[in-house]
């Protein structure tokens, strides 16, 4: 599954020193569990998305590991404490080995 | 059909097996639980899990979770056919140890989050969801 995988990401573009900011991702999906079964049957196989990181500026904002259990389109929100300019990096790891990334700057007026 | 011994035999071991199910399932969680803290107690404290009282969808239910102080969460389905959710690891960046994100539930269950603290102790919390349409497909 690599194909018409986007990832969405909402972040600000300003924030203060110091400020905690939230950051909203959405990323397209089927996230297949490995417990649904075809018209005939068999097992569709699993397909997931297993982890997803959040750094800024090189320092952890959240890493999570995701089970089959979250939801088609895995969604996050959760936030972080904006120190200095830089970038957000957000970073998708697919089981078949995909890589899937997105990178949002943040400016400390 | 006549009755005989070994069929009666059969059913009841049938019917045990049925029986042992949802033992299994409970199992199930406790392993994934004790895998995550280590055979060690969960406690009550800081941690909130926010859930609804009953989702019509099971396929897409909104969750989420803080606990001020800790390290990471974990979340747990107690009635899916696998218990874990989601771990969340929050580094030295976040703004707060908190996250929402949108999960499966396989029928009306206990949804439970766990959190490890700094010290490394844990604490935890749950909530009862309830399942219109459940987010398996069979």
């Amino acid at each position: 599954m690599a194909s018409g995988v986007k990832p969405r990401v909402k972040s600000p573009k300003t924030a203060s020193a110091g400020e905690v900011v939230t950051l909203k991702t959405l990323i397209s999906h089927p996230m297949e569990s490995g417990q649904r079964k075809d018209s005939d049957g068999n097992v569709i196989p699993r397909s997931i998305i297993n982890r997803f990181t959040c750094e800024l500026n090189g320092n952890m904002v959240v890493d999570v590991t995701l089970e089959p259990a979250i939801s088609t389109n895995p969604y996050f929100e959760f936030e972080a404490k904006v120190d200095a300019t830089g970038e957000f990096k957000f970073t998708w790891y697919d089981d078949d080995g995909d890589v899937y990334e997105d990178i949002q700057a943040i400016e400390v007026a | 059909m006549k009755l005989t011994r070994r069929d009666a035999l059969a059913w009841g071991l049938g019917a045990t097996a049925v029986a042992m199910l949802p033992m299994r399932a409970f199992a199930a969680i406790e392993d994934s639980i004790a895998e995550f803290t280590g055979g060690a107690e969960a406690g009550s404290g800081d941690i909130s899990l926010d859930a609804p009282e009953i989702a019509e969808n099971g396929n897409t239910v909104p969750v989420s979770v803080a606990a001020p102080g800790a390290v990471a969460i974990r979340l747990f389905a107690a009635g899916n056919p696998t218990p874990g959710v989601a771990t969340f690891n929050f580094g030295p960046a976040a703004g707060s140890q908190s996250a929402s994100t949108r999960i499966r539930l396989a029928g009306t269950q206990d949804v439970i989050a766990i959190a490890q603290m700094e010290d490394g102790s844990f604490i935890q919390t749950a909530k009862t969801v309830k399942v219109t349409i459940g987010g398996c497909g069979g």
